[in-house]
């Protein structure tokens, strides 16, 4: 990370730094004067509002660890605790919980974003895919962090989720009593969780690090997916962008800070403070908001995938369901793979636009779907019952198809709009209305 | 590889092919010119061989320490007086952290749980395979197959399931007198865990 040549600072403090480890000069380069394409829309605030959000969790993440103990027999009353006793402990843990709701919203987002405007394409793939990887982590930190409360939720949430392993043929016994360490979600499991939950947000932060650096290699995409070619493209990073994130920053806070101060348990599930019980499973087990879709897309697969009439099997459902959670994920990183059209900006692609607002339409109704009951009866259309299972089975599809159909396919036939010359060509056509500020 | 010494000296001792010609020049490059494996080469090939032994060798315990300590198998024995179950009834004890259902089953239970034509099974397991010497005592671990859940049907007034036996309500998998898997997602029947009789009266599981 050589910053070059430098150009030597007034304040002789900084200066005498910058001559030994050129940090300033870095800080300069990359946050100050980096040229930023000028057209940034609010989309591009998200990034930075993860970044907030995840120091906001490590953050309260101590602070709360200082207060907690992973012991089965007094997890849940720590939690309790740090609620009643421990000096604005209640606070602390509704930052840390809704925290967990608000950096997935962010990071939902900022994935959005870059699958409407194309940024998963060349040169920015290793990009994307770091993303993808800060995603898996995420998910798995917060899956044991909601572990730890240990109540009734936490417990099976626990449960399915780690029998989910023991779908895989000859090994997954072994696999699932190695992740407990013994017969059952137990104390050696909490233990673990909580080494894991306190490790995995700086494993995050390095990737993060990654993420960002191959970032300012490429430079940042923008809402016309057009390289920036001359200085009339872009603007300084600092005042302009720092200015706009602050303030999209500000919003987002507030809206979170509702959450925290007046609804801290709406996201949440009250079988969470029943304390855990082994012996009984709650009538409805449901994971947290934001692994619903994944969720849904697990138990649509209920079916056998075999030679139809035969007994030939060549996996059972349980397996397919992991198969299928997991890569609904990996899909996503493979994106950059699966669709070579030339064209970034949904804005001049209008149907993959279609497809991919459908897309997001479908991921919306598989999450509303995971939060049901399995099988939960529609309506009768003639004899036959629809299910929350058969929508489920039908967006599982789609959300295949669009990876693996329709990216290779509107790749090699969709036919874009005429493109702007230029991102100032881009920005001065929607000045005179002529085209929809998307 | 052969230690012919006749080649020593060129790449360091290592083995020229003979049919190279310069096998006898005593210059470093011959050694690109060998098409046999050098010295050298056995020499990484060892070194790399027990650096990777080593390396795993450090790496197992870490991986490990994370299987079923000893004092967690140390509990995983239960003994359980049966004596006490009426026929009709059911009780759950609690082994390895899983709730264990132990039934004694009636003569319609048992007259049901053998009926069933096996070939017609999910895990075709025939009724006399799911007990040990008298069949009016099932024992199963109560955990359901397909996710883990504890399946209904344990006290009187819960929930059986279409085959009378046990109903898993988280995804709906049910199960038969025999403890077998008949309908739902779940893959395989319920797990029989090793126990054996100590006296007519009194069972150890595990
Ligand atoms: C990627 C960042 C993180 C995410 C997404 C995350 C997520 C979560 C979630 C969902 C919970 C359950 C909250 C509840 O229902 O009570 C939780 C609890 C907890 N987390 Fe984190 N966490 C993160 C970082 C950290 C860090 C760095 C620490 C530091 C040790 C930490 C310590 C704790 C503790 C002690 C609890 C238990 C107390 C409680 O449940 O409120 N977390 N975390
Ligand atoms: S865990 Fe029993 S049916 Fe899914």
């Amino acid at each position: 990370m050589s910053a070059g040549p430098r150009t030597p600072f007034e304040n002789p403090v900084v200066e005498w730094v910058d001559q030994r480890l050129p940090i300033f000069t870095m800080i300069n380069k990359e946050y100050g004067v980096f040229p930023t394409p000028k057209n940034f829309n609010y989309f591009w605030n998200f990034g930075a509002i993860a970044m907030f959000m995840l120091v906001t969790m490590i953050v309260t993440g101590i602070t709360l660890a200082m207060h907690y103990a992973a012991d089965t027999t007094v997890a849940f009353d720590k939690v309790e605790h740090i609620m009643r006793d421990v000096n604005y402990g209640w606070l602390l843990r509704y930052i840390h919980m809704n925290g967990a709701s608000f950096f997935f919203i962010a990071v939902f987002v900022h994935i959005f974003r870059g699958m409407y405007y194309g940024s998963y394409k060349a040169p920015r793939e290793l990009l994307w895919i770091f993303g993808v990887i800060i995603f898996l982590l995420m998910m798995a930190t917060a899956f044991m962090g909601y572990v730890l409360p240990w109540g009734q939720m936490s417990f099976w949430g626990a449960t399915v989720i780690t029998n989910l392993f023991s779908a895989i043929p000859v090994v997954g016994t072994t696999i699932v009593e190695w992740l407990w360490g013994g017969f059952s979600v137990d104390n050696p499991t909490l233990n673990r969780f909580f080494a894991l939950h306190y490790l995995l947000p700086f494993v995050i932060v390095g990737v993060v690090f990654l993420h960002v650096w191959a970032l300012h290699v490429t430079g940042s995409n923008n809402p016309s997916g057009i390289e920036p070619k001359t200085e009339k493209d872009t603007l300084p990073f600092h005042p302009y962008y720092t200015m706009k994130d602050s303030f999209g920053l500000v919003v987002f806070i507030t809206i979170y800070a509702v959450f925290v101060f007046f609804m801290p348990n709406a996201l949440g599930h009250p079988d969470n403070y029943t304390p855990a019980n082994p012996m009984v499973t709650p009538a409805h087990i449901v994971p947290e908001w934001y692994f619903l879709p994944f969720y849904a897309i697990l138990r649509a697969i209920n079916f056998d995938v075999g030679i139809p009439f035969t007994d030939i099997v060549f996996f059972e459902a349980k397996l397919g369901g992991v198969l299928a959670m997991f890569g609904s994920i990996v899909l996503v990183a493979l994106m950059p793979f699966l669709d070579k059209h030339p064209v970034r900006s949904a804005r001049y692609r209008p149907k993959y636009r279609i497809a991919l607002l459908l897309f997001v339409l479908s991921v919306f109704v598989l999450g509303k779907i995971g939060g049901m009951p399995a099988d939960a009866p529609l309506m009768h259309i003639g004899s036959f019952l629809l299910t929350t299972t058969h929508i489920a089975q039908l967006l599982t599809l789609y959300y295949f198809a669009f990876f693996l159909v329709i990216l290779p396919y509107l790749s090699k036939r969709e036919k874009a709009l005429p493109m702007p010359e230029s991102i100032n060509d881009a920005v001065l056509q929607c000045k005179s209305g002529k085209c929809c500020e998307a | 590889m052969s230690s012919n010494d006749h080649h020593s000296h060129c790449c360091g001792g290592g083995n020229c092919s003979p049919s190279t010609e310069i096998k006898d020049q005593k210059t470093e490059e011959c050694c690109g010119h060998c098409d046999e494996p050098s010295r050298r080469d056995f020499l990484f090939m060892t070194a790399g061989a027990m650096g990777a032994v080593a390396a795993g060798s450090v790496v197992w315990p870490f991986i490990s320490q994370m299987n079923p300590a000893a004092d967690t198998k140390a509990l995983s024995t239960t003994e359980v007086d049966i004596a006490s179950i009426a026929e009709g009834q059911a009780v759950t004890v609690m082994w390895r952290g899983k709730p264990v259902f132990i039934r004694h089953r009636t003569a319609k239970e048992i007259e049901e749980a053998k009926a069933v034509d096996v070939a017609t099974l999910r895990d075709k397991q025939s009724d006399d395979q799911r007990f040990k010497t008298r069949p009016e005592i099932l024992v199963v671990i109560g955990v359901c197959t397909h996710l883990g859940c504890i399946p209904l049907g344990q006290k009187t007034g819960e929930v059986k399931g279409d085959y009378n036996g046990w109903f898993c309500p988280c995804h709906g998998s049910a199960y038969d007198t025999s403890g077998r898997i008949r309908k739902g997602p779940a893959p395989k029947n319920l797990e029989v865990p090793s126990y054996s009789f100590i006296s007519d009266t009194l069972i150890r599981i595990g």
